[in-house]
């Protein structure tokens, strides 16, 4: 039980401090807030660039020699070197790293051609799909298993439902990708293969948002819709297998602390029967940390799960950075970077209000 | 109420499983799809290309001056050009421009085309341009050493006499591909040729054109019907970038796939199994060496390197590491290539070591280090070849490195024996008998750094084939000169040449006409059926 006590405190976000900064002004108060987020975002970004530059400057990868190839008489060689800009002290190619970011210039991916936007408006739809779906797996079936493990504590269905999350948090992601093909579409025959849909109902549907499912809903092209839906239970349900695990351990954690307290005996007392306490009063306090976890796993999909991507050739964000960064085309790190740091401030922030919602004391 | 969710989910989950059970997506027949893994898009710009990909999409995408027949390896075919001469001084190359073929944008293609395409590539001055530029070439004189003097021929001009197989053999790579200068230059963006355009389109005349690229995930392919040697008989060529080998396996297994072509081991050996699919292996121009630099006193022994060449265990390797991805090879001439001989005169005989180890005054061994670049299969190698010396009482110690810090102590000189590989660049025993076999200036200041120089292995005999066998006119006297060099050159040369590169393809028994040449630029769609 320490163990998931120790994770449960680790994950709560810190308790609102009480009464004893109030600001005097309403104004005061969001302006100082806006003025801090800001504080926070551009710093957050500036450490997230610093890293990234200096990542791509220690891998060893020649980043002319990706490209123009290893024979190249050393005039194209020094050509290419003085366009992209190698040719310049260290600080200098970091603060026009800089000033290209602020800019949203990201310029063109070497391994790709494309504008880097372009490529990234391509990729992040399909994590931003697989993410979702995978994350809606996850709480949907997560947060009432977490809770009936909770109240049935050392029973067998407590058990159970601890072995799979241990299971889900230990088995490579990798493996279970592959059996999973191997046993829904090889074997069983239910699933489509790898990919995000059907060959021949490639580019039938004009990508407006991106997420297929919703191009195609949006085209009436029922067809594809439902091509794109078979490709997208088997990658989904094994991230939303992950996620389930993270968040139901992380549920039956809070949901202990929340039945230890004395408001769930009074409220037991008072007559309440079993189900209004444990789902309206006591699952009702846990959402509030709950939510910091659930944008975190959802989060972490959204930097793309490059195992995941690359079992079935989904071409997401994930798999797009991590083999840029091995070919060190730095145009592509650089712009999949600023996207996860982007989401990932975006999502504290969502967070953010939503604790406050949920919350009465953060109001 | 509670205990009824997890079924009722399990249920949900189960029906909507059920009820997306998609129409199954076995290729239609004719369509013809490969899974393979395509990362590597970087241009589609014959004038650029420089990765395996890209420079098989361009052999179908584009006709070239002359062409690479597999069925006749030995000679170009015309291509673009229906016949050519060649002038008595052996410096000018005539080529007449077949008439009638057209372009994938219906322009019907001349003279102007075909030079202008060549002039361009030069001009870019871009990753293979040096094959064009190493005759003497430049963007200064290309337009009047390459020209099109009238509709229907077209000029070409070597600053000296090479052989004309050489030439042909520079040619029928993908830096002679004809584009449509009407259609890239209404395309031209700041005066760079068309450059940006084609990174990501075509323009060419070949049996196919380019329907959809999706970088990191398909390339879609559609037959042209007015090609000039026909319409091919499929209509549509699908390559779905799947990075790995396991689900490749899978797609091939159902039908989803016609091709695989990154099988690893495993799944290879479950696939000889399967009666609907038939594997086929290719000798590719890669090929795996260790370079001994003769700046180390004891690897400059002539008994010490051949006792070298007796201590690898080729097929213990081959067997345990490289399984089908590779075979034995052991001159500087890759399998299949125009001259390349076949002798696998080496194997393991530790006794043979020891003697000549002994004779070299060696009898106890000697230390000696290898740098090794980190990765499969060049580091598992290395790891057999050091416990297989150790018998002989050579004691090597490895030193692990990624590409680029291997690679520039190899350039440098300064390691004492380097494990590698090494890939020619055009379909010509030229571009591999100059890596090996060629050392102009062996002092460490040279301009010409290639493999022997980077052994310093000081050969004015060799040089001087390899310029003999570069000038020789009858193709029958220029294949003997390689086979002569190759024969000298497993004897006496610090170079142990252990393997050659096999593409592996992996297809489904219907699939017929898929035809794979021996470099990566000679890979042809155009007679696939199914």
């Amino acid at each position: 039980m320490a163990f998931d006590i120790v994770n449960g405190a680790a994950a709560t976000p810190p308790r609102p401090q009480g009464d004893g900064r109030r600001p005097r002004h309403a104004v005061a108060r969001h302006g100082g807030a806006v003025l801090r987020v800001a504080a926070t975002l551009a710093f957050t970004l500036l450490g997230l660039l610093a890293v990234t530059f200096f990542i791509g400057r220690v891998v060893p990868i020649d980043p002319v020699l990706a490209a123009v190839g290893d024979r190249v008489n050393a005039a194209t060689y020094e050509r290419v070197r003085v366009e992209l800009g190698l040719h310049l002290p260290l600080w200098e190619q970091f603060l026009r790293y800089i000033w290209a970011a602020l800019q949203g210039e990201f310029g063109e991916s070497v391994l790709t051609s494309n504008p880097v936007l372009d490529d990234i408006r391509r990729v992040f739809p399909a994590t931003l799909e697989l993410a979702t779906v995978a994350t809606v797996i996850g709480v949907v079936l997560g947060v009432p298993a977490g809770v009936i493990a909770a109240t049935r504590r050392g029973t067998w269905i407590d058990h159970v439902i601890r072995v799979l999350g241990l299971a889900g948090y230990s088995v490579p992601v990798f493996w279970l990708g592959l059996m999973g093909l191997l046993v829904f579409y090889a074997r069983l025959d239910w699933l489509p293969g790898p990919g995000r849909i059907d060959l021949f109902f490639e580019g039938m549907v004009e990508p407006v948002t991106g997420v297929i499912l919703i191009d195609s809903a949006l085209a009436g092209e029922w067809d594809v819709f439902r091509s794109a839906a078979g490709h997208l239970v088997l990658p989904a349900s094994i991230l939303g297998y992950f996620s389930l695990a993270y968040i139901s351990r992380m549920t039956r954690s809070f949901m202990l602390e929340q039945l230890q307290q004395e408001y769930i005996t009074t409220a037991r007392i008072k007559g309440l029967s079993e189900r209004a306490v444990v789902w309206r009063h006591a699952l009702g306090n846990a959402w509030v940390p709950l939510v910091t976890v659930i944008a975190l796993s959802y989060g972490t999909l959204l930097e793309g799960s490059v195992l995941t991507e690359i079992v079935f050739s989904w071409p997401g964000l994930g798999f797009y950075i991590t083999n840029s960064l091995l070919n060190a085309d730095m145009n592509a790190v650089l712009g999949g970077t600023i996207v996860v740091g982007a989401v990932f401030i975006g999502l504290n922030l969502m967070s953010d209000i939503l604790y406050r919602l949920l919350d009465p004391r953060a109001r | 109420m509670h205990k009824r969710i997890l079924p009722v989910a399990g249920a949900i989950g189960l029906s909507v499983m059920l009820a997306v059970n998609p129409v199954q997506a076995a290729a239609p027949s004719n369509m013809v799809v490969m899974a393979w893994q395509i990362d590597e898009l970087i241009s589609l710009d014959p004038a650029e290309i420089y990765e395996f990909a890209p420079a098989e999409l361009a052999a179908n995408f584009y006709d070239r001056v002359v062409y690479y027949d597999i069925a006749s390896p030995n000679e170009m075919k015309g291509g673009a050009a229906e016949s050519w001469t060649i002038s008595d001084d052996g410096k000018t190359f005539t080529f007449k421009i077949r008439d009638g073929v057209k372009f994938h944008s219906g322009n019907p293609m001349t003279a102007e085309d075909v030079a202008w395409s060549m002039q361009r590539v030069v001009k870019l001055d871009k990753g293979p341009a040096f094959i064009l530029t190493g005759f003497g070439l430049s963007k200064d004189n290309v337009e009047q050493k390459v020209r099109a003097i009238d509709a229907r021929t077209v000029v070409f001009e070597t600053d000296k006499a090479y052989a004309p197989t050489f030439v042909l053999n520079c040619l029928g790579s993908w830096v002679s591909s004809v584009l449509d200068k009407k259609t890239v230059m209404a395309n031209e963006k700041d005066g760079d040729l068309g450059s940006a355009w084609l990174k990501t389109h075509e323009a060419g005349s070949g049996p196919f054109t380019l329907n959809l690229l999706k970088a990191n995930e398909m390339v879609m392919l559609d037959a042209f019907a007015d090609y000039w040697r026909g319409a091919p008989k499929i209509k549509r060529v699908a390559l779905r970038h799947v990075p790995e080998s396991a689900p490749q396996r899978l797609m091939l297994e159902k039908g989803d796939a016609d091709v695989a072509r990154d099988l690893g081991p495993d799944d290879l050996d479950v696939l000889a199994k399967n009666p609907d699919i038939k594997i086929r292996k290719i000798p590719q121009g890669m090929i795996y060496y260790l370079g001994l630099n003769q700046k180390n006193a004891n690897l400059a022994k002539p008994e010490v390197i051949e006792a070298l060449k007796w201590l690898i265990d080729y097929k213990g390797i081959e067997k345990n590491i490289l399984r089908e991805t590779k075979i034995p090879h052991q001159t500087f001439l890759p399998s299949g290539f125009f001259g390349a001989l076949d002798d696998t005169p080496y194997t393991l005989d530790i006794e043979k070591a020891k003697a000549l180890l002994a004779k070299a005054g060696l009898p106890n061994g000697f230390k000696v280090t290898m740098d090794v670049r980190n990765t499969y299969p060049t580091a598992d190698i290395a790891q057999i070849i050091q416990a297989t010396w150790a018998k002989a009482g050579i004691q090597m110690e490895i030193i692990p490195g990624d590409n680029k810090q291997t690679l520039t102590k190899y350039r440098a000189r300064q390691h004492d024996i380097y494990i590698g590989r090494w890939a020619p660049d055009y379909l010509d025993p030229h571009s591999n008998a100059q890596g090996f076999a060629w050392n102009p200036d062996n002092s460490d200041n040279s301009s010409e750094k290639l493999l022997a120089w980077r052994n310093a292995w000081d050969i004015p005999q060799f040089t001087k084939m390899t310029e003999a066998a570069l000038a020789e006119k009858d193709p029958a006297k220029r294949k003997a000169i390689y086979e002569d060099m190759q024969r000298q050159f497993l004897k006496v040369s610090p170079f142990v040449i252990m393997f050659q590169d096999v593409a592996v393809l992996a297809e489904r028994k219907n699939l017929q006409g898929f035809e794979h040449g021996p470099n990566f630029d000679v890979i042809y769609y155009r007679n696939m059926t199914k």
